[in-house]
């Protein structure tokens, strides 16, 4: 177990360079008899940001949550880094950035407190923050311009504000995965071009972004790779050859289609 | 001296004095707990695990062991069950709550009435701190102290686990061993309060200093630190007042926190209810509700804007 914040993968039992961050391997996931992901295979290789898009409902929270270790696929198989996604997460190798609806902004904690939370899993058990570790902390606010903030209680900021607190977060983790659920979601356009540059740079170092999202604002621009998941994956390579006409009227149920006979599965049930 | 005299003449009592060390041990630990519980949303599981406890106290005091062990292991048995049975069913877990504890408090009323001489059964539901033993008193202060170190010990754990679960799954730490942790605490305050104010109170007790002190506090340390002095105060407070009113004791602590509570309600912070009151005036929301109707009228357009921008652009 790693203790101190590293700069690289751990390469110890992982493969060597050109190895997938993430291998998802023809996953299915059923809820009761709904059936939420059907023979998805995506892999992705690092420094890259991906956009995983398709409407509610079509799978992106479930696929996120197989590769969080949060549902167990009953097919496939899914790594992270080489690994299973329980030694990923342990090794601090993956962030998770909630949508806004599932933040309680009133929790009293700080901004500071919070991007404190990314470097617990490196500490002792009763997580006490080491000088090493608040000055990660510090590095991570002042990269998303958050320094002056640092104190202030987490639901007094803005919408922009209140997602680079999580951004700080994962940098503070160090993560090589970042997992954003809908992060630019009541976001104004000026927050959005600073987390997208943000994002940029986590990527210039090798980090790897994977953006769920329905909102295609964008994304051409943004991401180097897009995913269009609507159940299964409809398709997945560079944004301008997925976003077409027909993969689109597909994916947003525009279009009749049979090949796509539910188009908005009910959303699946979350646990307590 | 007369406020010396005041003060001083209820501890001339060992009983009182004892009372006093109880309530005030058990109010420490409840109110620390409740911290965590009412951000868990978790305040419906304390109604239920103290009520769950009574068949145990019944059955201890039968086969002649410490009630506290009764209690205790019927404390995290609710739990337990109230897990498998909201696992396995789709059932809402208020209703599964409700069901369980209800169930249990009917049990124990039960194993009470079939006993009859053996146990009073208005001090298991209401207290009985003014007749608490020696031994009582450390059995409190034992649990109570080992209760408290844990929590503050895991204390930064337990606030992410209330915070953002999946970011502490995601880490790598045990959510489902955290939650169980809790739960047992949960269990181990409610037999620490059993004997201050009873099963029916102790609920009181687990939820009112958290929720006050939450109105009081942006941070998490500080809220802990409020939710001890006041309900440290209340517990006093009630304390005399049940000795110089003549009233329960119990009722009296409550009450005393309760009043806290409405006072920090009603005129403690910036945005109490007085205030927000008197500084209303009419007319004001009109600009903030055209605004936001305008955001909404952007938002329901955008998004189809930027479905076609790109359609066409990959086109």
């Amino acid at each position: 177990m790693s203790s101190m914040p590293t700069d690289h993968v751990p390469t110890g039992d992982a493969p060597e360079d050109g190895a997938p961050v993430l291998d998802v391997r023809g996953v299915g996931v059923t809820y009761d008899d709904v059936q939420a992901l059907d023979d998805v295979s995506v892999s992705l290789r690092a420094g890259s940001i991906c956009g995983l898009i398709g409407v509610n409902g079509s799978g992106k929270s479930t696929l996120f949550k197989a590769l969080m270790g949060l549902v167990a696929p009953q097919q496939g198989t899914v790594e992270l880094f080489g690994r299973t996604t329980a030694a990923a997460r342990k090794a601090g190798l993956v962030a998770y950035m909630p949508q806004a609806e599932e933040v309680d902004w009133t929790f009293p904690v700080s901004v500071s407190d919070v991007v404190g939370m990314g470097v617990y899993g490196r500490l002792g058990a009763a997580r006490r923050l080491r000088p090493a570790d608040r000055a990660a902390v510090g590095e991570a606010l002042e990269r998303v311009g958050l320094t002056d903030l640092a104190r202030r209680q987490i639901g007094r900021l803005s919408g922009g504000q209140r997602k680079r607190v999580f951004i700080a977060r994962s940098i503070a983790q160090d993560a090589r995965l970042l997992l954003l659920d809908e992060p630019f979601a009541g976001v104004d356009q000026a927050s959005e071009r600073t987390m997208t540059a943000l994002l940029r740079d986590l990527r210039e170092e090798g980090r790897t972004v994977l953006v769920s999202t329905h909102d295609l604002a964008g994304v051409p621009e943004f991401c180097d790779e897009a995913v269009l998941l609507h159940r299964r994956v409809l398709a997945h390579g560079h944004p301008a050859a997925v976003l077409t006409q027909g993969n689109l009227a597909r994916a947003f149920g525009a279009a009749p289609s049979d090949a796509v006979p539910r188009p908005l599965l009910p959303a699946p049930i979350g646990e307590m | 001296m007369d406020v010396l005299a005041f003060l001083v003449e209820p501890l001339q009592y060992g009983f009182l004095t004892r009372a006093l060390a109880v309530t005030v041990a058990a109010a420490v630990v409840a109110a620390v707990l409740s911290c965590w519980l009412i951000l868990m949303g978790w305040s419906l599981m304390g109604d239920a695990v103290s009520h769950a406890v009574l068949p145990g106290v019944a059955l201890a005091y039968i086969i002649g062991i410490p009630f506290s062990i009764g209690a205790f292991v019927f404390g995290a048995g609710a739990v337990a069950l109230i897990g498998i049975v909201r696992s396995t069913t789709k059932l809402k877990a208020d209703t599964v709550i409700g069901v369980v504890f209800t169930a249990l408090f009917a049990a124990g009323l039960a194993i009470v009435s079939a006993t009859p001489s053996q146990i009073d059964l208005m001090h298991i539901l209401f207290g009985n701190v003014l007749g608490v033993s020696a031994s009582d008193v450390w059995q409190v202060l034992i649990l109570g102290a080992v209760t408290l170190a844990i929590l503050l010990f895991k204390r930064r754990d337990l606030t992410l686990l209330a915070f953002d679960r999946t970011h502490a799954h995601v880490i790598g730490l045990n959510t489902r061993f955290l939650s169980a942790l809790l739960l047992g605490l949960l269990a181990l305050t409610v037999v620490v309060g059993l004997q201050a104010v009873g099963i029916i109170l102790v609920v009181a007790m687990l939820i009112t200093p958290g929720a006050t002190a939450f109105l009081l506090s942006r941070s998490f340390d500080r809220m802990l630190v409020i939710a001890v002095v006041l309900t440290v105060a209340a517990s006093v407070t009630g304390i005399y007042a049940s000795y110089y009113l003549d009233i329960s004791t119990g009722a009296a602590v409550v009450l005393s926190q309760a009043i806290v509570f409405a006072v920090v309600y009603l005129v403690g912070r910036p945005d109490g209810v007085l205030w927000q009151a008197r500084r209303r005036r009419p007319g004001s929301s009109v600009g903030g509700r055209r605004q936001s109707a305008d955001a909404v009228a952007a938002a329901a357009v955008a998004p189809r804007c930027s479905a076609d921008d790109a359609a066409t652009s990959g086109a």
